[in-house]
């Protein structure tokens, strides 16, 4: 994953306990969340049969998954028949090395670049700087980002802890020629990032993408997007590259008729984006090249429980309703992939041997809204759960667990563990030590009462 | 009708209050009450906790315990989804215990379910004047579909004037362990559905599960709000001579 | 073994034995609209667009009149009785340009869609994105109720720009700002 990311100190608790104390921060993310919230819902709302529509892009995602072989091969027919070339990158690394070899042979030191998940994922940027070629971000969001030295906080709109008046600082810190007079108005903000890169759409050579999709049956790459920024990196340059997982398969061109009413539905509550392109192989004269990325995916596709979150379309609708994203924020998941989804896939994908990614299958309460907002229907508590199962747990905590268990697992324990609570009632304290002084911090404990339910039932309802 | 009562280890320990009430109100319905008295715990603590061998066991020592009864009612919309929804999976089919768990889980009701779907009523004759707010906690609502049923039975209390939580669907943060791995998160949430509980100017916030409720009691008792928890059956079991 | 054959081998080797899955697509192919050049109006003013409709044989002098003094982009392949324009394909050109003059290949009720696919009279992908102004002209036999019968339609083969609304951003608070990159003014005038 990105390289920004990696070794990110730390463990989830401790970063969302930082992240909770700064009330701008939750300020902004509440205020965001909600309000797609609210235009998810309606737009979600005005379709009968979204639920037919979501049990469709379910199953075709597993049909997909299913045959993965078969329709990358396919794929690749398509896209090279169509005059376009196809790369295949097992890693990060490979993959950052393909694209750079393909830049030096146009001779640019420049590309622009469309926002792309994967590309972050693999640290592209980062690996291309190494490599003297400077990539420049055009999603309003991913250049807020950029520009302000930060990290993403979110899929689909990377800057969603900045509010506008954070913004106009960054653009008037770091923007070489800002209007004059630039106020906080998101339209003056828009116009300022329009005049900031018109420039170098009209003369870049390269540009790097993703894709939301790839057509197995005709070789189609799909993009969504709203800002024209995706659009201008697809037309205007010379040479084209698209990083794009092999997940992002559909079987056949059908297909978008599903997830084009799913995703812009799910991710910015719209009845459509504003932009959607679709290529096959080269065209207008355009050199395309299609990088078909692993990077851990296989491994993912492996596991029962867990492949599912390979359907994920990253529309972000798990963030956007998920209470714990809210107060906690993107960074706290130190990933390019944050909130619920973020916490089922980057464990798949990094392992778990890290604190923080040990810990981020526990950053959950299992409400299960995630799961319930999911346009291709992942069952994330479900795959949370199974994670925990697999994370090394702490000495104490698994012994203490073992010996619930043990009590748990017969009724004479059971008994006698609860008239021994009973007995000692009044010795409780009100804030307990070690690690349950996480209760009784911001919380008091019940009563323990007089005798439990079972001594009450025996007593008066045996006789 | 002969009916098991799963009282749930939390309502066993902490609760018996609810249990007691479950009791009388089955009672009232018409219904005999049994308490196996082997039961112990579901196994939803360990099983989301990571502990997956200990959470086996557990579900099937329950399945052992409540084989045999026409149903099995639980005042916990949690435990009652554990059992419907996750043992399934839990012990996948041709493991040992499968069979009993395909027999029993089916079985397993919701107090409000059971009410509503099994017993058909939605008026249980009870009196309760006093301002309530009911919580649907997460896994009444999204993992059962409890949908309307709890709220159905409370407005059909006679002297009960129930007031609408806002974003009454956002989980109030407790998570089972979650509370003491996540306390930061868990606390900032609990805290914005005390907010919420608060605004309404209820007397009394109500849920389905103790365990939710432990959590935004704990929050509105240590900040002196004078707002009372109760469990559903709680108010349910409430009558006239009894106040 | 190559990136190719390792991918490939550890994809079979990760789904060998997974259960097989049928797709159900319980879900509208197409809607009952009664009205669908009013549907498609309405939803393409909510994406702040400026929506004509016009009876076909008024169509050539109202886009006179939208024409008026501004220098367009007008590709092959539109009426004659059309407003003329100036040619141009390169990105300067482009982007001196006040606008473009277009049709398109097929429009969508319920999104407020519009789809181009470089087809007579709908020009290069560049020429309906550099210039800051697009005028669009949509037949009423082009649009369709639902997104699935827009797919059907459309050819994959060629390169397909799917418009809804003039550029958007909603990175700054999630809410919909209009006007970034793309053209920040679309008109459409829809030919009855
Ligand atoms: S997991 Fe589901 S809801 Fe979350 S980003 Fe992926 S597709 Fe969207």
């Amino acid at each position: 994953m990105s390289s920004t990311f990696l070794g990110m100190p730390g463990s989830f608790p401790k970063n969302a306990a930082k992240a909770v104390q700064n009330s701008q921060l939750r300020y902004n993310l509440r205020k965001a969340t909600h309000t797609i919230r609210g235009k998810r819902a309606n737009v979600v709302g005005e379709l009968p049969d979204w639920q037919e529509l979501r049990a469709a892009g379910k199953a075709i995602k597993d049909e997909t998954l299913r045959h993965l072989d078969r329709y990358l091969v396919q794929m690749e027919e398509a896209v090279t028949r169509a005059g376009g070339h196809v790369h295949w990158a097992r890693d990060a690394d490979e993959a950052n090395r393909i694209v750079g070899e393909l830049i030096k042979a146009t001779g640019e030191t420049e590309v622009v670049k469309v926002k792309s998940m994967a590309t972050q994922e693999i640290g592209l940027n980062e690996a291309l700087a190494a490599q003297g070629v400077t990539a420049y971000e055009t999603d309003l969001a991913e250049l807020i980002v950029q520009l302000g030295d930060d990290f993403p906080s979110h899929i689909l709109v990377p800057a969603i802890h900045r509010n506008r008046a954070e913004i106009r600082e960054i653009f008037l810190d770091k923007m070489e020629k800002v209007p004059e007079g630039l106020t906080d108005e998101p339209r003056a903000l828009a116009e300022a990032a329009r005049l900031h890169l018109r420039e170098r759409f009209l003369k870049s050579k390269v540009a790097i993408s993703g894709a939301n999709f790839m057509v197995a049956e005709t070789g189609t790459l799909v993009v969504l997007e709203s800002e024209g920024n995706g659009r201008m990196c697809l037309t205007l340059p010379e040479t084209l590259i698209s990083v794009v997982g092999i997940e992002k398969l559909l079987p056949a061109w059908r297909d978008l008729e599903v997830f084009l009413q799913l995703l812009p539905r799910s991710s910015t509550g719209e009845r459509m984006n504003p932009y959607t392109s679709m290529w096959t192989g080269s065209v207008e004269g355009q050199d395309f090249h299609l990088v078909l990325l692993d990077n851990g995916r296989t491994d993912v596709l492996a596991d029962e429980v867990g492949r599912q979150a390979l359907r994920c379309i990253r529309c972000s609708a798990c963030l956007n309703v998920c209470p714990v994203y809210e107060r906690a924020g993107g960074h706290a998941y130190g990933s390019v992939y944050p909130g619920p989804i973020g916490a089922i896939l980057t464990p798949q994908l990094r392992g778990m041997s890290s604190e923080l990614d040990a810990s981020l299958p526990y950053a959950s309460s299992l409400c299960g809204a995630c799961f319930e907002a999911c346009p291709v229907a992942i069952d994330i508590p479900e795959v949370l759960v199974d994670l925990r199962a697999k994370v090394r747990h702490k000495p104490a905590e698994r012994a203490g667990m073992r010996v619930a268990g043990w009590i748990l697992n017969d009724q004479v324990r059971l008994a006698k563990a609860q008239r021994l609570a009973t007995r000692f009632r009044k010795l409780v304290p009100k804030r307990l030590p070690g690690p349950l002084s996480a209760w009784t911090d911001t919380r008091d404990l019940p009563d323990i009462p007089e005798e439990s339910f079972r001594d009450w039932w025996e007593r008066n309802e045996r006789a | 009708m002969r009916v098991a009562l799963f009282i749930t280890c939390v309502n066993d320990t902490l609760f018996p209050g609810t249990g007691k009430a479950v009791v009388s109100l089955l009672r009232r319905l018409g219904c005999e009450v049994d308490f196996p008295a082997a039961q112990t715990c579901c196994g939803q603590m360990h099983v989301n906790t990571g502990y997956r061998d200990e959470g086996v066991r557990l579900a099937r020592h329950f399945t052992e315990v409540f084989a045999g009864y026409d149903a099995v009612v639980a005042p916990s919309g949690s435990c009652a989804a554990m059992v419907r929804e996750q043992y399934p999976k839990l012990v996948r089919p041709g493991s040992r215990g499968a069979t009993a768990v395909a027999e029993v889980a089916p079985k397993v009701h919701e107090l409000s379910e059971f009410l509503i779907d099994v017993l058909k009523v939605d008026d249980v004759g009870a009196y309760f004047p006093h301002r309530v707010t009911y919580h649907p906690t997460c896994h009444s609502l999204r993992g059962l579909h409890l949908g309307d049923r709890p709220t159905r039975l409370l407005q059909n209390v006679r002297g009960l004037e129930l007031v609408e939580l806002p974003a009454a669907q956002e989980c109030c943060g407790f998570g089972g362990t979650f509370a003491v791995k996540n306390p930061a998160v868990s606390a900032a949430m609990g805290a914005d559905k005390v907010r919420n509980v608060l605004g309404t100017g209820a007397e009394v916030l109500c849920a389905a599960d103790n365990s939710c409720l432990m959590h935004i009691g704990g929050t509105l008792n240590r900040q002196r709000t004078g707002v009372r928890i109760m469990h559903l059956a709680e108010i349910l079991a409430a009558t006239e001579e009894a106040q | 073994m190559s990136a190719r054959e390792e991918i490939l081998a550890k994809v079979r080797r990760a789904v060998a034995g997974a259960p097989e899955t049928s797709v159900p697509r319980g879900y509208r192919m197409s809607n009952q609209v009664s009205d669908l050049v009013g549907l498609f109006a309405e939803r393409v003013d909510d994406y702040r667009a400026v929506v004509h409709v016009v009876p076909a044989a008024e169509v050539p002098g109202r886009l006179a009149e939208l024409v008026g003094e501004r220098r367009m982009i007008v590709p092959e392949g539109l009426p004659a009785d059309w407003p003329r324009g100036i040619g141009g394909t390169s990105v300067a050109e482009l982007d001196a340009a006040d606008g473009v003059l277009t049709g398109c290949a097929v429009a969508i009720a319920e999104t407020g869609t519009i789809v181009l696919d470089t087809g007579p009279g709908q020009g290069r992908r560049a020429q309906t994105l550099v210039p800051d102004y697009h005028l669009c002209v949509v037949r009423a036999d082009q649009i369709v109720s639902g997104v699935p019968e827009a797919v059907a339609r459309l050819d994959p083969a060629r390169p397909l720009t799917w418009i809804s609304g003039p550029s958007a951003t909603s990175d700054i608070e999630l809410n919909r700002v209009e006007g970034v990159h793309g053209p920040r003014t679309l008109e459409v005038v829809i030919s009855t």
